[in-house]
């Protein structure tokens, strides 16, 4: 090595063993007796784009053949999906897992880009689902432990219906008018609050210490109190949203630095106008911290809530019930709506913050 | 200077404790007075506004009990009965810390060997730490469900499940603030590591872990807090027989809002007492740490 590079350890040594046993399993693959019409030729595919991967691509043409052929890899890794554990599938299954160690370290391994750090991760994730879905198949794990990812697809396809119903109870109306209400008056009390040190350094404490109360636990008497429905889960949402959003609206607050402060009073700018083009914008990035925490906690809220009692709608209802009737595929289905959505909001807020904070050093430098 | 500090810090706190407390005795009057006049006063016939007073504190089964007799609920569940006892709100609380300290224990020792293996392993740094990082805006408590049916049908049962959803909460918050504290030394500390020709290990005991710990315990203050709320919520699905989670489910049932709320009560202290355990331990930690960079070793 003659580059410094302190970061990353050298590949370099870690790349041999590895690529000798991808080496050694796929030829055991190809020599181990294999049946049916599609075997042959998905062996071959796999050979094919296990040497794409163990050869180091470097430049974009070898890198995007090497990617092809692993797509066709796994095109054929499908196609060759196995029944029932046979003999030789142990040497076929050693084969594939080096083909998919070594194509996502190879792919880490691929200069930075816009592409080659997104590529990385969703190859490995699509790795973890075959594998997944292979070891369901071959090792014949009843459905009620872990359902292959096949079934969960097939059963948020069959009751899209159900689902959307319950997409509806839970997100449309508990999170999105709780998580609205809770993190409003947060922002809005904070914001009056700050005008009152006094108020301040005695709210703060007692807000602080909510951090470390199991919040959730407030949905039976939520419930007691709010009934069945929505209302309920919007409480409760309110409750856990609220403390955090009016901390980070302090924090925020306070992050005017002295210099600015001085240069808006200078300019003779009150109160409001100090607050509206200084300081405000200046706590937008903590408030937005608030937001995203608040949007995976507000999920939580509802889902836990509606383990307490709810209308027979909802997320947490049908992972609840259907978890006690042993129909894991659709308890699985609404946990995949329920990680949708939660990476949705995240994602929605991050561009939000994107728009309105970009003048912000985090983002100024991409 | 200490009467200075006392009215800056102690008096806000305690007036606004105060005006909390006032606050919840209105509400609880308010909240409570109707089902009062209906149920206890309107049968005996005449009554007086202290009547109404006195009655709406002293309910059976009220909407919103007072904070006094939260007190007393809390006080005959730690005081009247063995401890052993269902009744005995430390058996609870034994039960769900025991569950969030195993939880807790498992999880930051996953956190960090996983967090010192993304720091090492490109692949896995490319490959993993973006899932680890997505997975936080997934509500996990969802999972918690088919975990405990899982384990319950491989023959797991009681404190397993519970420690698992802990384990599995306390897991993401450590990781990624460890990486982010592993990653914190400047790159001109670790090229003086270099130059002194410091093995990778070296690197990792003596500039690396120490540079991380600023970031790793307000990550396990998270994380511990993660792994309370897991282990309650882990007792609501399966009858749980003992667990803060599952008196508030049985209280719950038999609306029985004074126990929700002293066991609510209790797990806040509970969580208290944990947070607390880490801070004074990041305070430990940090003191020893402080006049040491001539010895070796942590």
């Amino acid at each position: 090595m003659n580059t410094l590079n302190l970061s990353t350890p050298s590949p370099a040594g870690l790349r041999r063993p590895g690529s000798l046993a991808a080496v050694l399993a796929l030829a055991l693959t190809v020599l181990a007796p294999s049946q049916g019409l599609l075997r042959p030729l998905a062996d071959g595919l796999l050979l094919l784009a296990a040497l794409a991967a163990l050869r180091p691509a470097s430049g974009p043409v070898r890198g995007a053949l090497s990617l092809g052929l692993i797509a066709a890899a796994a095109v054929a890794l499908f196609l060759a999906l196995p029944t029932p554990l046979q003999g030789g599938d142990g040497l076929r299954l050693l084969a594939i897992l080096a083909l998919a160690q070594c194509s996502v370290r190879q792919l880490a391994e691929q200069p930075d880009s816009r592409w080659s750090g997104p590529a990385t991760a969703g190859l490995f994730g699509l790795w973890l689902l075959y594998l997944w879905e292979l070891g369901v198949t071959v090792f014949e794990v009843p459905r009620v432990l872990l359902p292959a990812p096949s079934l969960i697809v097939q059963a948020l396809w069959d009751n899209t219906a159900t689902l959307g119903g319950d997409f509806v109870q839970t997100v449309l109306k508990s999170v999105l008018i709780g998580y609205l209400l809770g993190n409003g008056l947060g922002v809005l009390t904070g914001i009056a609050i700050d005008r009152a040190p006094f108020l301040q350094r005695g709210l703060q404490p007692v807000a602080a210490l909510t951090s470390t109360v199991p919040l959730v636990g407030v949905a039976p008497i939520a419930v007691m109190w709010f009934g069945f429905y929505w209302p309920s889960k919007a409480a409760v949402i309110v409750l856990m949203t609220f403390f955090p959003a009016l901390i980070n609206t302090l924090a925020g607050l306070e992050a005017a630095g002295k210099l600015e402060r001085e240069l808006m009073h200078s300019y003779a700018a009150g109160y409001r106008r100090t607050l509206l083009w200084l300081r405000l914008p200046t706590a937008l990035p903590h408030i937005f911290g608030a937001l995203k925490v608040n949007a995976t906690l507000s999920l939580i809220g509802a889902i836990v809530a509606e383990f307490f009692g709810s209308p027979t709608a909802g997320l947490g209802f049908r992972i609840s019930t259907e978890a006690a009737r042993m129909n894991m595929p659709l308890v699985w289905a609404a946990i995949v709506v329920a990680a949708l959505t939660g990476s949705g909001l995240y994602a929605l807020l991050s561009r939000l913050e994107r728009r309105v904070n970009f003048w912000h050093p985090a983002f100024r430098s991409r | 200077m200490s009467t200075d500090a006392l009215h800056r810090r102690v008096l806000p706190v305690m007036v606004v404790g105060a005006v909390i407390l006032v606050l919840w005795y209105a509400a609880a009057i308010g909240l409570n007075a109707p089902g009062t006049i209906e149920r206890v006063l309107a049968p005996q016939g005449a009554w007086t506004w202290t009547d109404l007073l006195r009655a709406t504190l002293a309910m059976q089964r009220p909407v919103l009990p007072a904070p006094h007799q939260i007190a007393a609920d809390l006080w005959s569940g730690l005081v009247d009965w063995p401890v052993d006892s269902p009744r005995s709100l430390w058996l609870h609380t034994g039960v769900t810390g025991e569950a969030t300290l195993l939880g807790f224990a498992a999880g930051a020792l996953l956190g960090m060997l996983l967090a010192a293996a993304i720091v090492h392993s490109r692949t896995l740094e490319r490959a993993l730490l973006p899932w680890v990082v997505a997975s936080q805006t997934i509500p996990v408590l969802a999972v918690a469900p088919i975990v405990m049916v899982i384990l319950g049908s491989l023959g797991f049962e009681g404190l397993m499940p519970k420690v698992v959803i802990a384990t599995y909460l306390c897991f993401f918050p450590v990781t990624v603030a460890m990486v982010q504290g592993l990653r914190a030394p400047q790159r001109l500390e670790l090229e003086l590591m270099h130059t002194y020709a410091a093995s990778r290990a070296h690197t990792f005991w003596m500039l690396r872990l120490p540079a991380s710990l600023p970031f790793l315990f307000p990550a396990l203050r998270v994380s511990m807090a993660a792994g309370l709320v897991g282990a309650i919520v882990a007792e609501l699905p399966t009858g749980a027989q003992a667990g803060l989670g599952a008196r508030l489910l049985t209280s719950s049932y038999y609306g029985n809002t004074v126990a929700i709320w002293s066991a609510l009560v209790m797990a806040s202290v509970l969580g208290l007492v944990l947070t607390g355990a880490i801070t004074l331990l990041e305070k430990a930690v940090l003191r020893r740490m402080r006049p040491a960079p001539s010895r070796s070793g942590a």
